[in-house]
């Protein structure tokens, strides 16, 4: 149970820095400089060619090796880095990126003279991030964002590969102990499952009211 | 998804190549390049050549096999859940809801450990031909592979085969086409065809879960890197190299399936 936890705990902690990831690349894409544009398009060109688990392993170590290094040239002692902190920043980087390309395209199908006649209103850039863009692509991220948080919950697994103890991990553990491989897996599986089906229906709620005053896609078509 | 984003990317680039803060961007990777060449480590290569190329063609093998065969298998999930009775549909859609909502890494470990630890409790399964196999780990994890990809790919035909309009299969049924003519020479090629573009992107995606059956000591490229770094106690390089050859075969994927993707028709529905 404490596995499960700290999988929840780790698929929510690095969605929202996906998230917040994506919304950055996301306008740094559409509005930023030519060099800011390449090295956005070079971040999340890189990240989703290569496996989830090459990064995580490369991250994982690669930066709390290069935080403690950056201390210790500061004159700071070294600092453990929790398992879960390394953990959430590893998978939010990855879904940073699938989240950029997600949200970019919502924010490039919202009409465009919305955000024209907010600029015409006089609002600052941050009052029109918070009051038109963002509610205003919503409904068209949502099923993008929903597909990133299911593969959050089932990439948390692969932290079971550098050893952070979660559900997959203790799952491992509990059926090396008591040799009963196949009722473990079982279980951890329905777990997983009934995570997915429960966040579908949650997400199911979001997006209605997300979408509502919109018209509904079967008319649409 | 990745597919179009990068092919877009490729159209980009060859027509706005030469800029001049791309000159700069490309020095500066240059540079790092060579750096890395020269400041890291890189002795060991020789020694791990000939195993990096096994992984390579090991990874390679994996994924063809169980991309082929999860589309073999993905094709009667489709049908099934697009035009099947209830009955059948029902198993179907069951099936892809599991696999898709659940870990592959778990999928992997339940059938090796899981069933491998069933197994050799039955003694006809040790005496039968098929034990030489069922003890090594390669064959559950292309398995694993196999339906993961069945899983995701049969949601994708069910939308592919449910696209194709009703009146080209009642226009092949009106010239008297068998159903399994209609099938095979209508129904599924059009669906193939408005599937392709997301194969691409499974493909990818099934290309970055092949390291995952290195957890069950099948001996890839990605296992190979990790016996590397126990072996000389390098942590980055060969991490930065297996990444970097990761990034090749996406591209050379990429690159192939659009090449495939502009020989078919466009005019589509």
């Amino acid at each position: 149970m404490v596995g499960l936890l700290h999988t929840i705990e780790i698929a929510i902690g690095a969605t929202c820095l996906g998230l917040l990831i994506g919304i950055g690349g996301a306008y740094g894409k559409l509005y930023g400089g030519p060099v800011v544009r390449d090295l956005l398009a070079v971040y999340t060109t890189a990240v989703r060619a290569v496996p989830e688990l090459v990064l995580i392993l490369l991250l994982y170590y690669a930066g709390t090796d290069l935080i403690n290094q950056v201390l210790a040239a500061l004159g700071y002692q070294r600092i453990d880095i929790s398992g879960l902190a390394a953990g959430i920043a590893v998978l939010g980087f990855v879904q940073g990126a699938y989240s950029t390309e997600v949200i970019r395209g919502a924010i490039l199908s919202i009409p465009q003279g919305q955000i024209e006649a907010a600029r015409a209103y006089g609002m600052s850039p941050g009052l029109l991030l918070r009051r038109i863009t963002l509610p205003a692509m919503l409904p068209f991220a949502i099923p993008g964002l929903a597909n990133l948080w299911l593969i959050a919950t089932k990439d948390t697994a692969l932290l079971a590969v550098v050893g952070f103890y979660e559900l997959t991990l203790a799952t491992r553990q509990a059926a090396g102990v008591t040799k009963a491989y196949l009722t473990f897996y079982l279980a951890a599986g329905a777990i997983y499952l009934l995570v997915s089906l429960i966040s579908n229906l949650i997400i199911g709620r979001i997006e209605a009211r997300a979408r509502r005053g919109m018209p509904s896609l079967k008319e649409a078509r | 998804m990745a597919g179009e984003a990068a092919i877009i990317n490729v159209a980009a680039r060859t027509s706005l190549w030469l800029q001049p803060h791309r000159i700069v961007l490309i020095l500066i990777a240059l540079g790092l390049v060579l750096a890395a060449a020269f400041f890291m480590r890189w002795d060991w290569l020789p020694q791990y050549y000939e195993a990096g190329l096994l992984g390579i063609w090991r990874s390679l093998w994996i994924l063809a096999v169980t991309c082929v065969l999860g589309f073999l298998l993905a094709v009667p999930l489709g049908l099934a859940q697009a035009a099947g009775p209830f009955w059948f549909a029902a198993p179907a859609k069951v099936f892809c809801t599991i696999i898709r909502g659940t870990p592959l890494l778990l999928q992997l470990w339940l059938l090796y450990y899981g069933l491998g630890s069933l197994f050799p409790q039955y003694p006809w399964i040790r005496e039968s031909w098929m034990w030489p196999y069922l003890r090594q780990a390669w064959p559950y994890g292309v398995l694993a592979l196999t339906l993961s990809f069945a899983g995701y790919e049969g949601e994708v035909m069910r939308g592919a085969f449910a696209g194709v309009p009703k009146g080209q299969l009642e226009a092949a049924r009106a010239f008297g086409m068998s159903r399994w003519k209609a099938f095979r020479r209508i129904w599924l090629p059009q669906a193939f065809y408005r599937a392709l573009p997301t194969l691409t992107g499974e493909t990818v995606l099934q290309l970055k879960s092949t390291p995952l059956v290195a957890t069950i000591s099948v001996i890839d490229i990605f296992a190979v890197s990790s016996k590397v770094r126990q072996d000389t106690y390098l942590t980055y390089e060969p991490l930065l190299l297996l990444a970097l050859i990761y990034m090749a075969i996406t591209g050379i994927l990429v690159f192939a399936f659009s090449r495939i993707e502009a020989r078919i028709p466009n005019k589509i529905g």
